[in-house]
């Protein structure tokens, strides 16, 4: 009889693929991470300088920046604005993403795979052609550019990710959890309403977190869209290019980053949790 | 009482109708605009009689071709490297980093939630003439003059898109490694493969869909840059992107910009279309 050399793998044992030749997969890792986080060190660092201009050496600590950002209405005005559109179209996009999700999923109809395929679509379009493209459609249309047209166009993108996120959680639900509703009495809307949508709630909160996301530090698209009034990555673009008071737009942009970083967060915990 | 044939055209006609509107009408007004024959800002009212002319512009325009396979360069440069990075990322966070998986994920997407402009801004800071690489390098004698090689270059434009992609290009990869059946793994071993072979045979055929998402997630949104070149690039880093920003701002030819937006949309989609084939976009949704 003979004996072959088996790799037998150890319960627990990581060394699924390169395991056993330990490539130094976790130092890789860390070195990646350095080189992400080095950048909002530098940009943490400047926030409390006392430089005028972002250069070194630092010349000093003071809270001056985030005190000219409180006496700052435009700057306030651009992140309001931001926060806002976000807001909007983080909320259309979970809204219609949820709504592709539960006819696509739980319907066999004509065109059931063309709706969804358009829902997704936006995803291969580049920012600069979907700009081009709504500006024409303004233009047509003799709509002006607001902050409403730049939450519109935040929805065309963010609509791929609220599909994708809402459908992976609708598939793995049992479509009897609705028939078990409507036996008992139930409409089917009420049973969507009272048994499925509960079920998904933190699908539809990580789908509105991520589309938020997407929406907030957006600028390729938005500055296609927007009117007299920006949104803060707009105007950031604005002042980066031309030269402006960077100092107080970095306190802001740390303020900012607080936030979507607070968000980021919560949107992983809950796309990691079971329910 | 509503039943569930009744329920839906509810479900359907709200998505249908701002698809319709907002995505499919601004593709067709493109189509439309860089039919025209005429330059400038036209005005939309106006008839027209349909005309290749624009095209004719585009493809006869040595400069536009060239920036147009440049850009097409810099994005596969882009995308082919930012997903050979990423993978080893997102196989540490698969198979290596065990309990800790969520919390290194997390790490690793909190810089990508920070402002993309101001980590730009901060680059452009540490490389720059005044940065802290060329103080290092002058204060530690290595040279005499600043480089600035490190800015406003192609090299800086494409150094500075592979960086900021790894964690999102990191991200179909990791889902579709975790799809992997640790029960293949353990057939593979008993058929007799070693650590190598498995990966080979195995984990990477497996983990392919994932990785050309990637690609393409990084890609697309590449090849229509035009707000890094502007920052990094200076006018010597443009990129195609630029060209269709500028006919719709300063520059003011519309169907002249429509029609470059539609070369650009259509290689595009060819892309993908050629790719789709092979992958299923619903197993690597992120």
């Amino acid at each position: 009889m003979t004996t072959r050399r088996t790799h037998r793998l150890r319960h627990g044992d990581s060394a699924i693929g390169v395991g056993r030749t330990r490539l130094p997969l976790g130092t890789f890792y860390v070195a990646v991470l350095a080189l992400l986080y080095l950048p909002i060190t530098v940009l943490f660092v400047f926030s409390f300088s006392a430089n005028s201009r972002l250069s070194f050496p630092i010349e000093g600590f003071t809270f001056d920046q985030y005190a000219g950002v409180l006496a700052d209405p435009s700057l306030l005005g651009a992140a309001r604005n931001s926060l806002v559109v976000a807001a909007a179209a983080a909320t259309a996009a979970t809204v219609l993403g949820t709504l592709v999700a539960i006819a696509t999923m739980r319907f066999r109809f004509r065109g059931r795979t063309a709706l969804l395929g358009l829902a997704v679509l936006p995803l291969i379009v580049p920012f600069a052609v979907m700009g081009v493209a709504i500006f024409l459609l303004l233009v047509t249309l003799g709509i002006p550019k607001s902050l409403l047209t730049v939450a519109l166009g935040h929805t065309v993108i963010a609509l791929p990710y609220a599909t994708l996120i809402v459908l992976a959680r609708i598939s793995g639900l049992d479509p009897a959890l609705e028939d078990a509703a409507m036996d008992l009495g139930a409409s089917y809307p009420m049973a969507l309403r009272r048994v499925v949508l509960p079920l998904m709630r933190t699908a539809l909160i990580a789908s509105w977190l991520t589309s938020f996301v997407v929406s907030f530090d957006e600028v390729a698209l938005a500055v296609f869209l927007v009117g007299g009034e920006p949104t803060f990555p707009v105007m950031l673009y604005g002042r980066l290019r031309f030269g402006g008071q960077l100092p107080e737009l970095i306190a802001m942009a740390v303020l900012l980053m607080l936030i979507t970083v607070g968000l980021t967060l919560l949107a992983l915990r809950l796309r990691r949790s079971p329910a | 009482m509503l039943g569930r044939r009744g329920t839906l055209p509810v479900l359907v006609g709200p998505p249908l109708v701002w698809l319709a509107l907002l995505f499919v009408a601004p593709l067709i007004l493109i189509v439309a605009f860089s039919l025209r024959p005429e330059a400038g800002v036209v005005s939309a009212g106006e008839p027209w009689n349909p005309s290749l002319v624009q095209y004719g512009k585009v493809v006869g325009t040595p400069a536009f071709l060239r920036l147009l396979g440049v850009s097409a360069l810099m994005a596969l440069g882009v995308a082919v490297v930012a997903t050979m990075l990423a993978y080893p990322v997102a196989y540490f966070l698969a198979f290596r980093a065990r309990a800790r998986a969520t919390l290194f994920l997390a790490l690793l997407l909190v810089p990508f939630a920070a402002s993309y402009l101001l980590r730009i801004m901060a680059w452009k800071l540490l490389l720059g003439p005044a940065g802290a690489v060329n103080s290092l390098l002058s204060a530690a004698g290595l040279i005499g003059e600043p480089l600035d090689l490190l800015l406003y270059s192609r090299g800086a434009v494409v150094i500075t898109l592979i960086y900021v992609w790894i964690p999102f290009a990191s991200l179909p990869i990791l889902a579709s490694l975790q799809r992997i059946e640790r029960s293949q793994l353990e057939a593979a071993a008993d058929l007799g493969a070693g650590p190598w072979t498995r990966f080979l045979r195995v984990t990477l055929p497996l983990s392919l869909p994932g990785a050309l998402a990637a690609f393409f997630m990084v890609f697309i949104p590449t090849v229509g840059e035009y707000v890094t070149p502007t920052l990094i690039g200076g006018t010597g880093g443009i990129m195609y992107g630029n060209l269709i920003q500028d006919f719709f701002g300063r520059a003011g030819n519309w169907p002249l910009g429509a029609a470059l937006a539609m070369v650009m949309l259509i290689l595009t989609v060819i892309g993908v279309l050629v790719a789709l084939r092979a992958v299923d976009l619903r197993r690597v949704a992120p």
